[in-house]
């Protein structure tokens, strides 16, 4: 019966318990929905940091992070190979890379660039390149002088498909090497600095360009799942010497990234207590005004023999009803959004200069996190029923005597 | 057997700086089922003597017994406990749950008690039917008139099987009519459970169903008579 009590009570007033309702819903709907947002820019900031170029897990000649240049690459990359063969999960793809700093030019134009010698068909499996081509085509295996760039560096060049690009950079003789190449294909990327930045020929053609031999800059991995890379990491590290091998995680490699990934952790966490605080007032509020307008009523209860802990609990299971009916609500509307756009995303397009320069993508896809779900509920039904022990005390402390003489 | 006794009990309230005397020295004592009023014009502390037998308030000196129970020694938790199993109320103004109907308003004593529900349930119907309220268990005090609310207060002063049954003017707010049936109902119960009712009044319709009549004035008996009626 206290259920009972509880449940008609809050219907006692029924526009009040509407508008508290309200901002219920909308708090944990914003939690919910604005959470997702966040984490669905993270994500998607993190995915195109691994897509582009980056994988789960990379492996170098120590020093190549350091100084990027022909002298710093992996000599043997059977080696490598082997360890892969042996150490990585099923499911597990991965690519060697030549990577070199080079100056691109045609006849108006020069630029620095990053040239990446890749191996198309491995390639197209673990980066965004394989999927990325709006004009032209992709690199075949035997393209010699074919070369693949971004629609960016096309406009700045004034330049199109069929026109040369000559490429220029220091071979490990540490001479000056250079070799034309024709545009066979134009990509986008999310990030027009992605396409003014990378360029891509065959591997052999840069490992022939640079004097390279069999030698080749880094080998990209790309795992099942994110969450893996530590631990496969270590796996390699322990398989390749790391006198000659250097292997490096995601985490390692975007150091950008996992810096935002924590920021953005606290931001909801920061978010979810600002959205707390304004609806915790919300509920002292209206449970205080309910316990006020009530005083006689918990007088009478005193005086029926009612312990000052079960009026707590009487106005404590207002408050339960009122927040687990906000929070259902709330839950059900925040997923709803999420899933009306998680479909089409949110297209930023018309902000593209202003997105890229937070590392963001043109469409976001909302994208809830389990434990964020969890921890707005908890935040809320929590503080939300701590909060309402303030107005509980008060009213248990009425003294039965001037709270039925209350008019 | 005495069921209350009231030894020189004094009680002062204080209103800003102006201390009043709202009972001055009142002893008495009360036999388990007798039909008591307790007269006097307003002011004479007739409410006080009410609240202090039924535990709601506290007695500045002198003592008071109840059901073999020393009042002016026990903790507010155990008063609670006194005025769950041992006290019933009756308010002037009805005092009912409003969200509650009235079979629920005279269960809810008993839930307080820890009654199991089908007892519960049906202890209160037996004596909301006891008050002429048949049928009319499912009524919220807001569907009911004052004379059938002041019946479920009634029912649920009786519902936790109290030694006394205290009534604040109970007839106040009812017409005379009204208020006799009210009367009625509760010598009946008070004949049938052996209930001691004490209740106070200045109505003189009211005083003439006592079986016996205690006048106050200023805080002091003035006049305690037996009456036969």
């Amino acid at each position: 019966m206290f259920f009972q009590l509880g449940w008609r009570n809050i219907w006692r007033n029924r526009r009040r318990t509407l508008v508290i309702l309200t901002a219920v819903i909308i708090g944990v709907w914003s939690m919910i929905f604005l959470g997702a947002l966040m984490r669905g820019i993270a994500d998607q900031f993190v995915r195109n940091g691994i897509k582009t170029l980056t994988g789960h897990i990379q492996v170098h000649q120590p020093g190549y992070r350091d100084d990027p240049v022909v002298e710093n690459s992996i000599t043997e990359p059977s080696v490598v190979e082997a360890a892969l063969t042996k150490r990585l999960p099923h499911g597990a793809r991965w690519a060697p890379r030549v990577r070199v700093n080079a100056v691109a030019s045609n006849a108006r134009h020069s630029t620095g660039v990053t040239m990446v010698g890749i191996d198309p068909p491995r390639e197209a499996l673990i980066s965004f390149i394989g999927g990325a081509i709006t004009e032209g085509r992709y690199l075949n295996s035997d393209d010699p002088y074919g070369i693949v760039v971004g629609k960016a560096l096309v406009d700045k060049f004034e330049t199109q498909l069929g026109y040369k690009l000559v490429l220029m950079s220091q071979d490990t003789e540490g001479e000056i090497a250079s070799r034309a190449f024709r545009i066979i294909g134009v990509y986008r990327a999310e990030m027009e600095a992605t396409e003014k930045q990378f360029v891509f020929v065959t591997m052999s053609a840069a490992q022939e360009m640079l004097k390279l031999h069999n030698a080749i800059s880094e080998i990209a991995i790309l795992l099942p799942a994110h969450g893996e890379a530590d631990q496969v990491a270590g796996a390699l590290r322990a398989e390749l010497p790391a006198t000659e091998y250097e292997v490096n995680t995601w985490q390692e490699l975007l150091p950008m990234a996992t810096a935002i990934l924590k920021i953005y952790d606290w931001t909801i966490f920061i978010w979810f207590l600002v959205v707390f605080i304004a609806m915790g007032f919300g509920i002292v509020n209206t449970t205080l005004m309910a316990v006020f307008e009530r005083i006689r009523e918990f007088g009478l209860l005193k005086a029926l023999g009612m312990k000052p802990r079960w009026i707590i609990q009487e106005v404590i299971i207002e408050s339960f009803f009122l927040l687990i009916l906000g929070m259902v609500i709330g839950n059900a509307l925040g997923f709803l959004s999420v899933l009306a756009l998680s479909g089409p995303g949110i297209d930023l397009s018309a902000l593209a200069a202003g997105t890229e320069y937070w590392g963001m993508s043109r469409v976001i896809y909302p994208s809830i996190l389990g434990q964020d779900v969890i921890m707005a509920n908890l935040v809320v039904f929590i503080l939300g029923l701590a909060v309402s022990l303030y107005p509980a005390v008060k009213a248990a402390r009425f003294t039965p005597v001037e709270a039925l003489a209350h008019t | 057997m005495d069921i209350v006794k009231c030894t020189k009990v004094k009680k002062t309230y204080r209103q800003n700086t102006v201390a009043v005397k709202a009972l001055d020295g009142v002893s008495l004592s009360i036999k388990k089922g007798e039909f008591i009023a307790i007269a006097g014009p307003s002011g004479s502390g007739k409410t006080t003597l009410l609240n202090i037998i039924g535990g709601l308030d506290a007695a500045d000196s002198g003592r008071v017994v109840v059901d073999g129970n020393v009042l002016t020694a026990m903790t507010q938790s155990e008063l609670a406990q006194l005025r769950l199993h041992k006290v019933g109320f009756v308010f002037q103004s009805y005092n009912l749950i409003p969200v509650l109907s009235a079979q629920e308003n005279v269960e809810f004593v008993m839930l307080l008690q820890g009654v199991p529900t089908g007892e519960r349930r049906e202890r209160a119907r037996a004596i909301l039917d006891d008050v002429g309220l048949s049928g009319m268990y499912g009524r919220r005090p807001a569907e009911l008139s004052g004379g059938q609310q002041q019946r479920v207060a009634v029912a649920r002063s009786i519902a936790s099987d109290p030694s006394i049954v205290l009534a604040d003017e109970p007839t106040a707010n009812l017409d005379s009519k009204t208020g006799a049936s009210l009367l009625e109902i509760m010598e009946e119960m008070n004949e049938k459970k052996q209930v001691t009712f004490i209740f106070s009044t200045h109505d003189k319709m009211v005083m003439e169903y006592a079986h016996r009549l205690i006048y106050l004035r200023d805080g002091r008996i003035v006049e305690d008579q037996v009456r036969k009626r």
